[in-house]
């Protein structure tokens, strides 16, 4: 018998699926980013904000349900649509002229896993590492955990390629997005990218901006 | 006026059939007029190839004056080569200079196989156009011109989208070999008019069905297509394309078939 057609099973399927996901995981970190900055207001009120999300599982393991549900969507439509589109041009070109794409479009496969790979090294380093009193990380307060993990140049330096790979994996995929949902106007068309570019800037200098703070000493124990 | 001549080397893809590997020859264009086409060029290689008794290599063309989308080739990287909005037939060898080197290539796409050297079986566009690029009208005589009144910005952008000869240059240009752009075209052109709207929701759910199905990749938003078409059909289709197929996945109250995989 004749299967009928299912959203997943379509290319465009797979988008969709891809920039529902995407926009997920770009309101978590956009919502990481907002608490984090409290980072600002000193040690205070910092740890009060860990101390609530501590207190309130409610609020924090379904948003953790609904990252990794959103990561796994993420990942699978980006694995199925790499191993789709590789598969339809057999024979690359001896010479092949680029006219219109950019530099965000060509690396999204890269920055994306790049960033998989940050964020891992991000959960060993802040969540897992003070459990276990890794590299002189206490539990007591994730305040000096940040400062004092922010110390070491090289931890400095993961997370500024991590972050960067989000920005510039950002400009592609809000701009992407408009597009795949049909979010479009001859009017409003160019807003997008300004919107996209606004965003990605917005996060990767927000993102940027605690481990300059620690560095600049504006962010000290 | 005097007339300047270019002697210009070619690196042609040759290749026997879609099983067999191919790979570029070496030939020279000495004397070519500025005023000639590109074909006529390519004419002129190949009639010196016939008198020394070889195989000229094969193209595809018609009707030379840019309307038919039989002709292309990738041309140094970009199909139907260096002149925007223009087919490789429109392209004149004015456009190069003496000593230039070229490389051309078929179009690159599991869906468009190579047949002889340049030329690609496009019929997975005939097959995604038969599934879905259609209205259906009466038959008997001819309607009233203008019996159905239709806005002029509607029309003219109906006419712009119906402007795509299907002759595959978006795929040849797209990072993924995507045919978006050529099914964008055609459901951008009938969405639009009134004829097009009682299929209009099986449309783009077959046609998109059948682009998957004849293995082109899908659309990653690198707006390849919409430089390299020499028709300007634009990227917003896209969009629009998208718009239609996401509606009809929601809302449409019949199931259309998942067609098998072409090859
Ligand atoms: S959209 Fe443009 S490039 Fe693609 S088939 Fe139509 S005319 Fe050719």
């Amino acid at each position: 018998m004749q299967q009928s057609l299912r959203l997943t099973d379509t290319s465009i399927g797979k988008k969709v699926a891809m920039a529902a996901s995407g926009v997920i995981l770009f309101g978590f970190a956009a919502g990481h980013l907002l608490g984090n900055l409290q980072v600002f207001k000193g040690a205070e009120a910092f740890n009060s904000y860990a101390e609530w999300l501590h207190a309130h599982p409610q609020v924090v393991y379904p948003t953790r349900i609904l990252v990794l549900f959103s990561l796994g969507m993420h990942v699978w439509s980006a694995w199925t649509l790499w191993s789709r589109n590789s598969d339809a041009r057999p024979t690359p070109y001896k010479k092949k002229q680029d006219l219109a794409t950019n530099y965000a479009a060509q690396t999204m496969y890269a920055t994306g896993p790049l960033f998989l790979a940050f964020v891992l090294f991000h959960l060993a380093h802040l969540t897992v590492s003070p459990e276990y009193g890794f590299m002189g990380l206490t539990e007591e307060s994730p305040f000096a955990n940040l400062v004092s993990g922010f110390q070491h140049w090289w931890i400095v330096a993961i997370y500024a390629v991590g972050v960067l790979c989000l920005g510039v994996h950002l400009r592609h995929g809000l701009w992407s997005m408009f597009q795949t949902i049909g979010a479009s106007h001859p009017k409003y068309d160019r807003y997008r990218a300004w919107i996209a570019n606004l965003f990605a800037f917005l996060i990767t200098v927000g993102f940027l901006s605690i481990p300059a703070g620690v560095m600049a000493n504006i962010v000290t124990l | 006026m005097t007339e300047r001549t270019m002697n210009i080397t070619l690196h042609v893809w040759r290749q026997d059939n879609p099983g067999k590997p191919g790979k570029f020859e070496r030939y020279e264009a000495t004397d070519i007029s500025e005023h000639s086409s590109f074909l006529e060029m390519l004419d002129l290689v190949n009639e010196g190839l016939i008198k020394d008794g070889k195989d000229p290599f094969s193209y595809d063309h018609d009707c030379r004056e840019g309307v038919c989308g039989m002709c292309g080739m990738v041309i140094n990287g970009i199909p139907h080569g260096p002149q925007a909005a223009t087919t490789t037939c429109q392209l004149h060898m004015r456009k190069f200079k003496n000593g230039d080197e070229l490389w051309l290539e078929p179009w690159r796409a599991a869906g468009f196989p190579v047949i002889k050297d340049l030329v690609v079986d496009r019929d997975a566009f005939d097959r995604i156009i038969q599934a879905g690029g259609y209205i259906t009208s009466r038959t008997g005589s001819a309607p009233d011109a203008n019996g159905i009144a239709i806005d002029k910005k509607t029309a003219d952008a109906a006419f712009d989208a119906a402007a795509c000869i299907g002759c595959g240059a978006c795929v040849a240009a797209c990072p993924n070999a995507s045919a978006m752009l050529f099914v964008s075209a055609k459901i951008t052109h009938l969405g639009l008019l009134p004829q097009g709207q009682p299929e209009r929701k099986d449309r783009a759910r077959k046609m998109v069905a059948q682009a998957d199905a004849e293995g082109f990749g899908g659309c990653t938003n690198h707006r390849e297509c919409e430089a390299a078409c020499p028709k300007e059909i634009k990227f917003a289709n896209i969009a629009r394309l998208n718009r239609d197929f996401i509606g009809a996945m929601i809302k449409a109250p019949d199931d259309v078939p998942k067609p098998q995989p072409v090859r």
